[in-house]
């Protein structure tokens, strides 16, 4: 391919340097009159210095020429901004303007295609198949879970759930590679990123708000994970609400008191456990056959809070590592660290 | 009841709306948490208590502290500078 020479006269660059705000005609008309003022003084002086008795004369020539130069310089100072004053607007106009246009498209194309989609409800909508069929025949009897929906996460598509808590862990492993500072090296760093130093360490509305909130958080927490089974919930939202809870807490009560439970080497302890045993439940559920209705342990009286098979053990776990990676979110953000 | 759900829904669209205009961040993520409230009662109102708890716990609650943290890193929250001219 051969190279273009005539690039500085491209329609591309030229609506670059027009954005910029300079125009090609601009530089050239700037170096000239430059050149041409400055070679006419030139002349003016030598003229001066060849006949001295003209200098009146030249005198007010030269004035008469400064004020021209002047009014020219001035011109072309007003010449050269206007692109840069309404080149830009403009441009802007027409960014403004496109920007509307590609939302309105994009807007009437996705109701266009809602507008297809069957009405919500409808017996005979194409989400109501075999799988929902089976599921609601034979949800409660394979699985032992009253509630249908952690049946579904934590029985027939627990191999889903567990890939959903590796990303949490994932992103947690992630948001430390990011924040984390190292203790022995960024002392002084970590000081300054610490900004419970300049607040008030002593709120008392804020203590005695999270001294009646923060119990009764984390029992809520705990009821929703250990119910997942029998009602709405489950580990995940359980583990958020718990998350929740444990943030109140720092926050009133700083992260001296909160980190003689929650520091790093219990940290790693505590959400790893869970993940491991988690895995090693579902990988030997694929051992037998990678049939998940057989745990092994009994699925017991549907109802009651021993029930469920798995279920029960694997909402702890994934409440556990929910909340941990919350808490664990919350203290790298604020300070870097546990 | 399905005016209240035209109600929660056109109200949706408006907190979208004024999080994307609101020129103040802190009043953004006020905000976005009530749009995560409004969700979490429309996912009540479309029989999924699950989704609910957690759009409620995680939408408005974890999801908004970790914002306001972020905010008061970059020193983007109102006030802020008031505060340090003072020190």
């Amino acid at each position: 391919m051969k190279p273009r020479s005539d690039y500085e006269r491209s329609l591309w660059r030229r609506l670059v340097r027009f954005v910029d705000g300079e125009t090609p005609e601009d530089a050239e008309l700037y170096a000239e009159l430059r050149k041409s003022g400055k070679g006419r003084q030139k002349n003016a002086d030598s003229g001066a210095e060849q006949f001295p008795e003209q200098e009146d004369k030249r005198e007010k020539h030269r004035r008469l020429e400064r004020a021209h130069e002047r009014e020219a310089a001035s011109m072309l100072e007003r010449y050269r901004n206007w692109p840069k004053e309404h080149g830009i607007r403009i441009f802007g106009r027409l960014y403004a303007v496109a920007a509307v246009m590609l939302c309105l498209i994009i807007i009437v194309t996705l109701l266009v295609t809602v507008s297809y989609l069957p009405e919500f409800g409808q017996p005979d909508n194409p989400n109501n198949n075999e799988v929902v069929e089976r599921y609601n025949a034979h949800g409660l009897e394979e699985t032992g879970a009253t509630n249908a929906v952690a049946g579904m996460i934590l029985d027939y598509r627990a191999f889903d759930t567990l890939g959903e808590s590796h990303v949490l862990f994932i992103a947690a492993c992630c948001v430390m590679i990011l924040l984390r500072l190292d203790d022995t090296k960024d002392r002084k760093r970590a000081e300054e990123e610490n900004d419970r130093l300049y607040e008030p360490k002593n709120d008392k509305i804020l203590q005695l708000a999270a001294k009646i909130l923060v119990p009764v958080i984390i029992l809520f927490g705990i009821f929703v994970i250990l119910n997942g089974h029998l009602s709405p919930g489950g580990g995940f939202s359980g583990g958020a609400i718990i998350g929740a809870g444990l943030i109140l807490y720092v926050n009133a009560f700083g992260f001296e008191k909160a980190g003689r439970i929650m520091n790093r080497k219990n940290y790693a302890v505590i959400s790893v456990a869970p993940l491991l045993f988690y895995a090693v439940a579902k990988s030997y559920s694929f051992y037998t056959g990678a049939n998940h209705l057989e745990s092994g342990i009994p699925k017991g009286i549907p109802g009651a809070i021993l029930s469920g098979g798995l279920i029960l053990p694997l909402n702890i776990c994934v409440g556990i590592v929910v909340a941990c990676t919350m808490y664990h979110f919350y203290t790298l953000f604020r300070k870097g660290g546990m | 009841m399905e005016i209240l759900e035209y109600i929660l829904l056109s109200l949706l669209v408006v907190c979208a709306v004024s999080v994307a205009l609101s020129k103040n961040l802190l009043t953004s993520i006020v905000i976005f948490m009530s749009y995560s409230v409004i969700m979490s009662v429309i996912w009540m109102i479309l029989e999924s208590p699950d989704l609910a708890i957690t759009e409620a716990a995680v939408g408005a609650g974890v999801t908004s502290v970790l914002f306001y943290i972020t905010l008061k890193k970059i020193h983007a929250m109102k006030g802020e500078e008031d505060d340090e001219a003072e020190e």
